[in-house]
């Protein structure tokens, strides 16, 4: 049912059972995924928020364009690896693989760590070549813009690594399997916000 | 009646009912009592704010008489003041405290959807309220820039608290917004998933949808105050120049170079307004229900009232510039936001309009809540139309540092939704605690309330249009304010000092009444709503007994034609209901 005919519903007509109502809500796991869903138009709107600023700061006269380090590169092809390894444990984990969803799992959490260990690199070279937070916006930006998108992939490692804990424990039951693909949808949405931001940190 | 087993539904999680007293009222993943902690917190701190603003209203009702904060005192108070209660105390009584209580009830689950991120959520909140509360204990103390923080004033050395106070207050919002985004999270993903067997969306009380559309509101507003206080703190700390312009600060050329602190502005009201009505749109929703419970009377209007939720919640994201029409704006942006600005008041007056015509030939009962419901609607209209004066540019402009401002906000965002927090606590305290609020302080507390902030804001408006200044510490001598103006901040301070000791009945009350007050039984208003329909009162833990409730009717079926009597609950099946003659047809449609 659409969303339209929905609210547009006169409830006042018909009272009694409807039936088949639920049967969407029966679904245990759902609400895990509606939450993360939720939880990514919250992030959504923070980074969008976050990019209009850095657009509209940096028409200002003061802005210096930054050389940005090579490294950069190579950092985004380990995050693009790690969501790929990610994506194959929730392919594995669908396909009740244990072994092939464990590995892969534990190469996605290993890929992350490198990404961010790069990015660590990125800011000891930015900081070697002199560019300071405080010197000038481009580069506040720099670090603001890379320290959020590893604080947020970092949040997703602790999800990860509770998750390994967790299938220890108990096995590798449905409700295990079923948080591995929603680990994989929050990696790749963490792609697709590190690549615009590395757009714009590239244009500009 | 009638319930739906669910044994047979394999997902449902076993109901861990806690045993120990730490379990069960401190480290509680109930949402009641998760509900309560937060309420409590947040009147705990709104009471800090209450009193601040006595401190400066002696200042400004005997500045000579009464000296005793100085300027930087003042304005520290006024900044606290106005963040705590829109922040710390609104919208945590509100959302953390109301939509934590009335969700799962209303909706008919067991619980929140996510336990134990909800029970994170309230400690991360306690947790900022504590880090706003360290900030008077610091040299320099608490910030004095005012509660929209604007820079470059906000950190520059002439300002009370720029050293220490404002990174305070900054981490202090910054966990507010990490613990409004775990509660919110719960909240919305339970209305979307928790709803129990027939209860289909439409069939949701409007106190749901206003928490619900509001909490939305709030996930994607709040983001916006988290990137501006990010980058304000950064500026602060560090010294980056994100908002900071150059300047000369105190004779010597400061350390910033060329940012912008427009660009602060249009964040922080990008937040701001959205604000407004994640206040609000929960005070609506709830004021709805209050109205036709007891008016004995469907609201008039439901879907119009759905509606109108949707649509301000969409429309408040578009005109957050109102706020900024003196600062140097484009006109045409002026224009625009103008325009939406107007646009929005057309479903929130509809919305004024479906409640007087839901009391219009009702069986209007006076209870102590119906008398908070209608003392809300004169103060609303009140509030709104002074909203329609400032929204508009030219009208704006004069008014903008005045007291009319002052008199505006404080109808239409103070005192209405603390009516309805009042009105609502009157109205649910009995499912909470299976008692009833004493009626005659009640009563003495509504008119005392009423009378008391009218004589406090109504002559602000006056005083506005003579050109008061507001955020002044003092007036002094100025030759346009008549001696008489400051008869009549006299008079408002004594009006402020009354009714802030009038609360002390309503504390009073809500705490003698647990014990004495008299027992309510599990339904006193004979409401339709689920969470008037629970085995016990209070609800257990689990909410439901065994058996989750099923629903059959929306939630307003009041003096339905034909029915025995005047309300028929929601969990009542068409032919269990008691007719009293041949005219019912068992829920077809006839009664609406």
């Amino acid at each position: 049912m659409s969303f339209l005919s929905k609210i547009t519903e006169k409830p006042w007509e018909h009272a009694g059972e409807i039936e088949g109502l639920h049967d969407r809500l029966e679904n245990g796991y759902s609400a895990n995924r509606t939450g993360l869903f939720l939880f990514l138009a919250v992030v959504s709107s923070l980074f969008t928020l976050f990019m209009i600023t850095y657009y509209t700061r940096s028409q200002f006269p003061d802005w210096e364009v930054l050389a940005d380090p090579r490294i950069l590169w190579v950092n985004t092809a380990v995050l693009v690896l790690a969501s790929v390894a990610l994506q194959m444990a929730s392919n594995a984990a669908k396909q009740n693989k244990t072994s092939a969803m464990r590995n892969s799992l534990i190469a996605g959490g290993v890929l992350t760590l490198a990404f961010i260990a790069g990015q660590l690199i990125a800011w000891d070279q930015m900081v070697k070549a002199g560019y300071y937070a405080a010197d000038n916006p481009a580069n506040a930006f720099f670090y603001l813009f890379t320290g959020l998108h590893a604080l947020h992939l970092l949040g997703g490692m602790w999800f990860l690594v509770s998750l390994g804990f967790r299938m220890k424990q108990t096995g590798a039951k449905d409700k295990v399997l079923h948080s591995v693909s929603l680990c994989a949808i929050y990696w790749h949405y963490l792609l697709i916000v590190w690549l615009a931001l590395f757009t714009l940190l590239l244009r500009t | 009646m009638a319930y739906v087993a669910i044994a047979d539904r394999d997902h449902e999680q076993p109901m861990h009912e806690p045993r120990s007293f730490v379990t069960k009222y401190i480290w509680s993943q109930d949402h009641k009592v998760i509900a309560i902690q937060y309420s409590l917190t947040a009147i705990a701190i709104g009471l800090v704010a209450l009193v601040l603003s006595l401190a400066m209203r002696l200042q400004l009702g005997f500045p000579d008489t009464l000296s005793f904060i100085t300027p930087d005192q003042y304005y520290q108070a006024i900044t606290l003041h106005g963040m705590i209660m829109v922040i710390y105390l609104l919208t945590a009584i509100l959302l953390g405290g109301f939509g934590n209580y009335l969700i799962p009830l209303m909706i008919g689950a067991r619980d929140m959807v996510f336990p134990y991120m909800n029970m994170l959520s309230y400690w991360v909140y306690l947790l900022s309220v504590l880090v706003l509360c360290s900030s008077f204990f610091i040299t320099g103390g608490p910030t004095g820039a005012g509660w929209t923080l604007y820079p470059p004033q906000v950190i520059l050395p002439g300002t009370p608290g720029s050293d220490g106070g404002i990174v305070l207050m900054l981490l202090s919002l910054v966990l507010f917004i990490v613990a409004f985004t775990m509660g919110g999270l719960n909240y919305v993903t339970t209305v979307l998933q928790a709803r129990c067997r027939g209860m289909t969306m439409m069939r949701m009380p409007l106190s749901v949808w206003g928490i619900f559309v509001a909490t939305i509101l709030g996930l994607l507003a709040f983001p916006a105050l988290l990137v501006a206080c990010i980058m304000l703190l950064l500026d602060s700390v560090l010294g980056t120049s994100f908002f900071m312009p150059a300047l000369l600060s105190m004779g010597e050329v400061s350390e910033h170079t060329g940012g912008s602190p427009i660009l602060f502005q249009h964040l922080f009201w990008f937040f701001g307004h959205p604000e407004v009505y994640i206040v609000a749109l929960p005070a609506f929703g709830i004021i709805s229900d209050l109205v036709s419970v007891h008016a004995r009377k469907n609201i008039f209007g439901y879907r119009m009232m759905v509606w109108a939720i949707l649509i301000i919640g969409g429309i408040s994201f578009i005109v957050w510039a109102h706020h900024m029409y003196v600062s140097g704006m484009n006109p045409y942006f002026s224009f625009f936001f103008a325009t939406t600005t107007l646009i929005i008041a057309i479903p929130t007056a509809l919305k004024v309009y479906n409640w007087v015509l839901t009391l219009w030939r009702g069986d209007i009962h006076m209870t102590v809540p119906m008398l908070f419901v209608i003392g809300f609607i004169f103060t609303f209209i009140n509030g709104g139309i002074t909203g329609l004066f400032l929204g508009n540019v030219v009208v704006d402009m004069p008014l903008s540092d005045t007291y009319f401002v002052v008199g505006h906000f404080h109808m239409v965002m103070g005192v209405s939704p603390i009516l309805v927090i009042f009105g609502a606590i009157y109205h649910w305290y009995p499912k909470i605690t299976g008692r009833m609020l004493n009626d005659r302080l009640g009563r003495i507390h509504f008119w005392a309330t009423l009378f008391g902030t009218y004589a406090i804001y109504l002559p602000m408006h006056y005083l506005g249009i003579l050109g008061l200044p507001r955020r002044y510490y003092t007036m002094g001598d100025t030759s346009f304010i008549p001696d008489s103006a400051q008869v009549m901040n006299a008079g408002i301070s004594v009006a402020a000092l009354f009714v802030s000791l009038v609360q002390l009945i309503f504390l009073f009350n809500l705490f003698w009444s647990r014990t004495h007050g008299k027992p309510s039984g599990s339904n006193p208003w004979k409401a339709t709503t689920l969470e008037w329909q629970t085995p016990q009162t209070p609800p257990k833990h689990g909410n439901w007994g065994p058996d989750l409730p099923l629903v059959y009717r929306w939630a307003y079926d009041y003096s339905v034609p034909g029915a025995a009597q005047d309300y028929i609950p929601q969990t009542m099946a068409p032919e269990d209901v008691p007719t009293s003659d041949a005219s019912y047809h068992g829920g077809e449609g006839e009664h609406s």
